[in-house]
């Protein structure tokens, strides 16, 4: 019996249309990318508006397209808002650099140097304690730092210090502050990173003549970069932002960016000062991370988070 | 890595720390369980504390039911909009948060909606949809697509393949999504202190106490909340022992995924 | 071992391949002008909802209201929310007697939030709700007098209040807190705490004699020196130490007074809020500008070697004062609290505690004779006498808001740094 029969017995396939083919994914995310749209991506626009107003909270606001409002800010203002920028970013390199330092060797000894069975859970003790409210966790170190505190006074009874020595109020005891709360943003992409390298390659490589010190510079290192680079990303971004280890651990001469945006809106309700500086951060910390991420060449954004 | 647990353990100690003022102080007046025993003794404290939870799970809930059909479609489908979205998602998660506080502030004022409870919803889902998209779709990229299609091809459709396949292989990462977006919310400060109008949540109320004295309750608080994440986390670990050990030597023994020389 | 495209021991640099991999091309002219598109898109949509801009606070304010009608229609209910600043009403051991009493005589229940941590803060975050004449979930608020208290009563954002509620007020309120200056006739507000802002100093520390406003500036304290970082406070007490009354200070003055401000600054430990106190208790900061009660309260509770003093120069005098904002829902409690509040039993037994300066001159006996508390009783500070308010000034008095502006330009880059 030829198949033509039975072809003209079966119901003619038709293709779903090309909108049933297409439309699936769309109308997945439909909700929540509308959601961050409307209510991150929006905003952020709007704060550059907002920022181009001019007016005060009496009188109200109108859209003036006041570009003058930066110049005024950055060149002739009475408050030095260019050099809470530059502190700002100071922190956030100092912070960086210190808690890659910190954060490397520690996920390198989980990674590496840990049997199987403790892994899980020294990775769960090591974020554990930052289960805790993290204004708690700051304030407590403002407790532990100050002066008749425990710290200073038992450094006083060794005779290491002399006794004006103070940590808090000063940018150190803010950057350590920064280093101690984004720690966990650090251990843990580079940890994962660590993680999925295949130990075979480090065999390989030792059976190739190589020392522990090789082994490490030429292909721990570099694998790891993914995980590294995304531990900056988040770790500086948060740090140059971040109004809350300052105000809590700083004092004069500790004054950021994070308090400045925070204090003029909150504080001295001028809301065009407030999101021209937070637009302004916003371009420059974008500026950074852009070219961060050419010169260290990842195109897959997926692959980062 | 035991300095991360010095303001832990202070905090417990001094939790216990009789103190006649009502404030926390550094001489230590004896041992007692009284702060405990006067939980919600302060003003606001509990209140605060009870937003924060209903605001953590409500907004955690809603994040996982919106963001987990956005980690599936950028998961199983290769469409147009992947670009953007992956790119809303990463700046979502990038965006220094004393930014998108201000920007939030800013929007809620132009469309006149009035700050509280609210727009702290709308906010905190704002920003927990991103790690809930990364989460869910880490697990889903772990997760064999080949069943999903031996699902269909056995006559099941896209809803019951979702939950009778997909769904199950992939709830430990919406539980973990869950958690994330949970922790992320409740210790969330400087968003919520832009739009939180008069609504007080935990971490607001802790940061203005923190400026007279914290109340010792504060501290009774965070240790009681450090313990049910111990036990939370060592339950965790226990159920899922076996699994990790088998995964991690399953990884290490697989073909690598990454060129294996730099280039 | 080495390999031509390897990078070379101390020469990554020169490695072609990472030139490639930077200078390489990797947006295409396609997705700048899509990423463009998006862009300008985005800024159009957020431009139409801005466009509509901020509506001030002036414009917003609600139609005239006919306060007796108001009142006669208000409903007695069984609720109040109290807003204050923290350490500011009687607490022993979380429980607060006042306020106990308060819900036994009446029946109204209390929920007090010691939410206020500045009144700057604290209009920013009311200001909003009030302006859309929506709840602000409060009943009471205590706001300090000054730009703030001007702007709620401007902005018609209080009620007025139907004194024939409030007898205990007329009879037992001291001549000073009836009909002041920023609320004639006691129209919106009745006084909570009146306060003094001077110096504390640590005695421990620093054991010489501190008299005066220069002490702040005096070089041995130098990195333990604390200022208060609310604007109208510091600029007060620079205009004091130069010999000028800060009502009826001109532009000038306030010029003048920063240089000083600006040579204390190398000094200065950190410009506090109300944190100051912790500073000074934990030893952090050895000297401060200061309110009164704040210290008596340390000195009471651990810290009896803070002491305060009024500079020779002068001292700050300001009134924190219960307002009921509009839209409350509980406005008869409000009244009510008010009216219990001013006997000397009641406000004998918040002073005790609070020890700032009490609105009820009888409550000195009450809380000598009944509370047999001699310290408060008997305090300068608590129940000062003629010679102390004559050492008293107030703040400036803004006549609009270019005014305000004004001030906080000069004196903001001090605090901003």
């Amino acid at each position: 019996m030829s198949t033509d029969l039975i072809d003209a017995a079966r119901p003619a396939y038709r293709q779903p249309s090309w909108l049933r083919r297409h439309s699936p994914p769309y109308w997945l995310s439909l909700v929540g990318g509308g959601w961050m749209l409307l209510f991150f991506l929006i905003p952020l626009a709007s704060g550059l508006i907002v920022s181009l107003e001019t007016g005060n909270p009496v009188s109200g606001y109108t859209l003036t397209w006041n570009w003058h409002i930066y110049s005024q800010l950055f060149v002739h203002s009475d408050i030095p808002y260019t050099t809470f920028f530059i502190r700002s970013l100071y922190y956030g390199v100092a912070t960086t650099i210190l808690s890659i330092l910190i954060a490397y060797p520690m996920a390198y000894f989980i990674a590496f140097r840990v049997s199987v069975r403790w892994k899980s859970p020294l990775i769960l003790l090591v974020l554990l304690s930052f289960f805790v409210s993290f204004v708690i966790r700051t304030d407590m170190w403002s407790f532990v730092l100050a002066q008749q505190g425990f710290v200073i006074t038992t450094l006083h009874k060794l005779h290491l210090v002399s006794s004006n020595f103070h940590i808090l109020g000063t940018s150190n005891a803010v950057i350590g502050g920064d280093i101690y709360n984004n720690l966990p943003f650090m251990v843990l992409p580079i940890y994962v990173a660590l993680e999925r390298i295949d130990r075979r390659i480090l065999e390989a490589a030792r059976d190739l003549y190589s020392n522990g010190r090789q082994v490490f510079l030429r292909v721990v290192l570099p694998l790891s970069r993914a995980g590294i680079f995304a531990g900056v990303l988040l770790v500086f971004i948060t740090t140059v932002g971040d109004p809350v280890n300052s105000s809590l651990l700083g004092g004069v001469g500790t004054y950021t960016i994070g308090q400045a945006i925070q204090d003029s809106y909150l504080t001295n309700q001028q809301f065009n000062v407030a999101a021209a500086l937070s637009t302004v951060l916003m371009v420059i910390l974008g500026i950074i991370m852009f070219a961060y991420a050419k010169i260290f060449g990842t195109e897959n954004l997926e692959n980062l988070v | 890595m035991g300095i991360t647990f010095v303001p832990i353990v202070v905090m417990m100690l001094y939790s216990f720390n009789n103190a006649p003022t009502s404030r926390i102080t550094f001489a230590w007046n004896g041992f007692t369980t009284y702060w405990y025993r006067n939980l919600t003794q302060v003003n606001g404290l509990t209140h605060a504390f009870l937003i924060s939870l209903e605001v953590a799970i409500l907004s955690s809930l809603i994040s996982v039911i919106v963001g987990t059909p956005v980690a599936l479609a950028l998961g199983r489908f290769r469409f147009w909009g992947r670009g953007p979205i992956n790119a809303i998602v990463f700046a979502d998660i990038a965006a220094p948060a004393i930014v998108v506080g201000a920007a939030s502030l800013s929007f809620f004022l132009s469309i006149n909606l009035n700050t509280g409870l609210l727009t702290i919803l709308i906010a905190h889902v704002a920003f927990n949809i991103a790690y809930v998209v990364v989460v869910v779709r880490a697990r889903l990229s772990g997760m064999d697509s080949a069943i999903e299609d031996a699902a269909r091809d056995l006559g099941a459709n896209a809803w019951t393949t979702f939950t009778k396949v997909t769904l199950p292989l992939i709830w430990p990462g919406l539980l973990a999504a869950f958690l994330l977006a949970f922790a992320m919310s409740v210790d969330d400060y400087v968003i919520t202190s832009f739009i939180a109008g008069s609504t007080v949540t935990f971490p607001l109320f802790v940061y203005g106490a923190a400026k007279v004295g914290l109340p010792p309750q504060v501290l009774c608080f965070g240790t009681l909340i450090f313990l049910v994440g111990l036990i939370v986390a060592l339950a965790n670990g226990a159920l899922n022992r076996h699994q990790f050990a088998r995964a991690t030597t399953e990884d290490s023994l697989a073909a690598p995924t990454q060129p294996v020389v730099p280039s | 071992m080495s390999d031509e495209s390897h990078p070379k021991r101390g020469g990554p640099v020169f490695d072609p391949a990472l030139w490639r991999g930077l200078t390489q091309r990797r947006m295409s002219r396609r997705d700048a002008l899509g990423v463009a598109g998006k862009g300008a898109g985005l800024i159009s949509m957020a431009a139409l909802l801005a466009s509509c801009g901020i509506a001030g606070s002036a414009e917003r304010r609600g139609a005239a209201v006919d306060w007796a009608t108001f009142w006669k229609e208000q409903m007695p209910t069984k609720q109040l929310n109290f807003a204050n600043w923290p350490l500011y009403i009687d607490s022993e051991h979380g429980k607060t007697v006042s306020l106990e009493l308060f819900t036994k005589a009446t029946g109204i229940k209390v929920a007090y939030d010691p939410v206020i941590q500045g009144d700057d803060s604290f209009y920013a975050t009311v200001e909003p709700e009030l302006a859309a004449q929506e709840v602000t979930g409060y009943d009471l608020m205590v706001i300090t007098n000054g730009w703030y208290f001007t702007q709620l009563v401007n902005n018609g954002f209080l009620n007025e209040l139907d004194l024939s509620r409030l007898p205990n007020f007329f009879k037992y309120a001291s001549p000073l807190v009836k009909n002041p200056s920023y609320d004639p006739g006691n129209k919106h507000s009745v006084t909570w705490q009146t306060g003094f802002t001077g110096i504390a100093y640590n005695t421990k520390m620093i054991k010489r004699e501190i008299t005066s406003f220069n002490d702040l500036a005096d070089p041995a304290f130098s990195g333990h020196v604390g200022m208060m970082n609310d604007n109208v406070e510091l600029g007060s007490a620079a205009l004091l130490r130069m010999g000028v009354n800060p009502v009826g200070s001109t532009m000038a003055d306030w010029k003048e007074s920063t240089r000083w401000l600006e040579k204390q600054r190398p000094l200065v430990a950190g410009y506090y809020d109300q944190s100051y106190i912790s500073h000074l208790e934990n030893g952090d900061t050895w000297i401060s500008q200061a309110y009164s009660g704040d210290i008596f309260q340390a000195n009471l509770s651990g810290y009896p070697h803070l002491k305060y003093v009024t500079p020779k120069e002068g001292q700050i005098v300001w009134h924190d004062n219960m307002v009921i904002p509009r839209q409350s829902q509980n406005a008869l409690s409000a009244l009510a609290w008010m009216n219990f509040y001013y006997t000397p039993k009641i406000a004998g037994i918040v002073e005790d505690w609070v020890s700032y300066v009490c609105p009820v001159p009888a409550a000195q006996d009450y809380i000598l004779d009944v509370i047999k508390d001699k310290t408060v009783a008997n305090s300068p500070l608590v129940f000062p006498s003629a010679a102390a308010d004559k050492l008293s000034h107030g703040y400036y008095i803004y006549r609009d808001y270019n005014d305000y502006q004004a001030w906080n330009d000069v004196y903001n880059p001090i605090i901003e740094s």
